[in-house]
């Protein structure tokens, strides 16, 4: 479609606009007030023992939620794309897969506390051997697993479709075993979706609030995450929790902004293989 | 996945059918899904047009900087949601360096559901618009036709499919969004606001009934988007 230069500048204007009343000057600006007492008072902030210990709990939630979605979500891809017959299971799995993106985390929260809670269904079983799940990391750990559990299966999916199997059919003619195929052609073919689908479910975890929120005892140094503790000192009136809380989620910016550049990588290394 | 889904289900209906209908008209339920669903619906409208518009420029347009914008299209995927709503509270609230005070007002949601659901309709349109052929569009052209009648003859038409399953699925995300309403809502009553209340103060039957009010609701735009996605296959 021709459009004449005015329009074309006009709604470039609109667009830029748009994005910078929406996310540019917001993000600019946390970053700026959290630096405006100079970098060194950031990182004072930055290093008090609680948030170190909810950058850790963070890290340490991820760390264990990413790779088994990663796991999972691989697996699941392979049933769902090449799983033998039309079984209505599979159908079931591809609808309910995508649950987690349409549940709003609080009511995942509401879910996990009801079931493994005290009183839930399989709580009390766990109290009496000595393990607290809800109001404790096992729970925030659950809740983080469930919200980011579709991004791997969801970005593997496709691939896998668009690849096809004759390579695989061809590795097993050739006498590769199962295990061998999977190694050698699937899992080269899937790498750039699965470095993705990690990627962004490494931005999830880190990020996530409202189920974790819900099942963890807020307990500053035990159980709270970069996100509940801003969420916590963000309610606690005064100006040097607003410093810290700027001071924060900075550093979830820095994080993020990281995610952002690794995902942009990717995604151009994504396009180019396909 | 399901077994605890299922429990909050049982749960919303523990004390029988009554019970649950009573739980969930109640007044204050009733206002909070108002209020969610229409900011949602608002969002999802508001976003499909400047979605579109944004994709737009990103694909037809050439300017210095142009990577760079739609790199930081994602940007809302990946900052965590509760500094989503904090960065617009820092711009829009109280002590605003631009005299826009917003925070802990209906309008502030509307804005903060449209930061973390930017992502959706650029993305799903973006490619579409790609992969558009412009024979059609130079076709229309050359019969004469203006600017603003091939967009809306031509290129909307193609572009609808893509349009509509982006603001749905913005829609669904506004629906249950918690993280970035969490701090600027103030006293606006955001359905998973209302849910997570319930919850702090021990009412999980109330909880539970308005969260199943609310997963009915997802449901809907799951299988919709689904019969959506099935006719653009065909």
């Amino acid at each position: 479609m021709r459009t004449s230069r005015r329009s074309r500048l006009g709604l470039r204007a609109l667009a830029l606009g748009y994005l910078a009343a929406l996310l540019l000057l917001p993000v600019g600006l946390v970053f700026w007030r959290a630096f405006e007492h100079g970098f060194g008072v950031a990182w004072a902030w930055m290093t008090t023992p609680a948030a170190i210990a909810a950058l850790s709990l963070s890290v340490l939630v991820a760390v264990i939620a990413v790779p088994l979605n990663t796991v999972f979500g691989v697996g699941c891809a392979l049933v769902l794309v090449r799983g033998r017959g039309r079984g209505r299971g599979r159908a079931l799995l591809d609808a309910f897969i995508d649950l987690p993106f349409v549940v709003s985390p609080v009511i995942v929260g509401l879910a996990l506390l009801l079931v493994y809670g005290q009183g839930g269904w399989f709580g009390d079983l766990f109290l009496r051997h000595g393990m607290r799940v809800v109001y404790a990391v096992p729970g925030m750990v659950l809740a983080t697993i469930f919200v980011s559990l579709p991004f791997v299966v969801r970005e593997v999916a496709p691939v896998l479709l668009e690849a096809g199997d004759q390579q695989e059919q061809a590795a097993a003619t050739l006498g590769a075993s199962s295990w061998q195929t999977f190694r050698r052609v699937t899992l080269p073919t899937i790498r750039w979706g699965v470095a993705y689908g990690v990627v962004l479910s490494t931005a999830r975890a880190l990020g996530e609030i409202g189920a974790v929120l819900v099942v963890s005892s807020n307990v500053a140094g035990q159980t709270l995450t970069l996100p509940l503790l801003i969420y916590q000192r963000d309610s606690q009136i005064g100006s040097d929790t607003l410093t810290s809380v700027y001071a924060a989620s900075t550093e979830l910016a820095v994080l993020s902004l990281l995610v952002l550049a690794v995902m942009t990588l990717l995604g151009a290394r994504r396009e180019r293989t396909r | 996945m399901l077994i605890p889904l299922a429990a909050v289900a049982l749960k919303a209906f523990s004390g029988g059918l009554g019970a649950f209908w009573h739980a969930a008209t109640g007044p204050v339920v009733l206002q909070a899904l108002g209020v969610t669903l229409s900011a949602s619906l608002i969002v999802a409208a508001i976003g499909a047009v400047m979605g579109t518009l944004v994709a737009w420029v990103l694909v037809r347009d050439a300017f210095p900087g142009r990577r760079l914008v739609g790199a930081l299209i994602d940007l809302p995927f990946a900052l965590p949601t509760i500094v989503a709503g904090l960065t617009l509270i820092a711009l829009y609230g109280p002590g605003s360096p631009v005299g826009v005070h917003l925070a802990y007002t209906r309008a502030a949601v509307v804005v903060a559901l449209l930061f973390v659901t930017l992502p959706f309709v650029v993305r799903s349109v973006q490619p579409v618009l790609i992969e558009l052929d412009r024979e059609a569009e130079e076709a229309a052209a050359s019969l004469g036709a203006g600017a603003g009648t091939t967009f809306r003859r031509v290129i909307l038409p193609a572009l609808r499919p893509a349009i509509l399953s982006g603001a749905a699925l913005a829609f669904a995300r506004s629906v249950g969004e918690f993280g970035s309403l969490a701090l600027i809502a103030g006293k606006v009553q955001i359905a998973s606001i209302v849910i997570y209340a319930d919850i702090e103060s021990g009412d999980l039957q109330s909880a539970a009934a308005l969260a199943v009010v609310l997963m009915a609701i997802s449901l809907l735009v799951l299988a919709a988007l689904r019969r959506l996605g099935a006719r653009v296959a065909h």
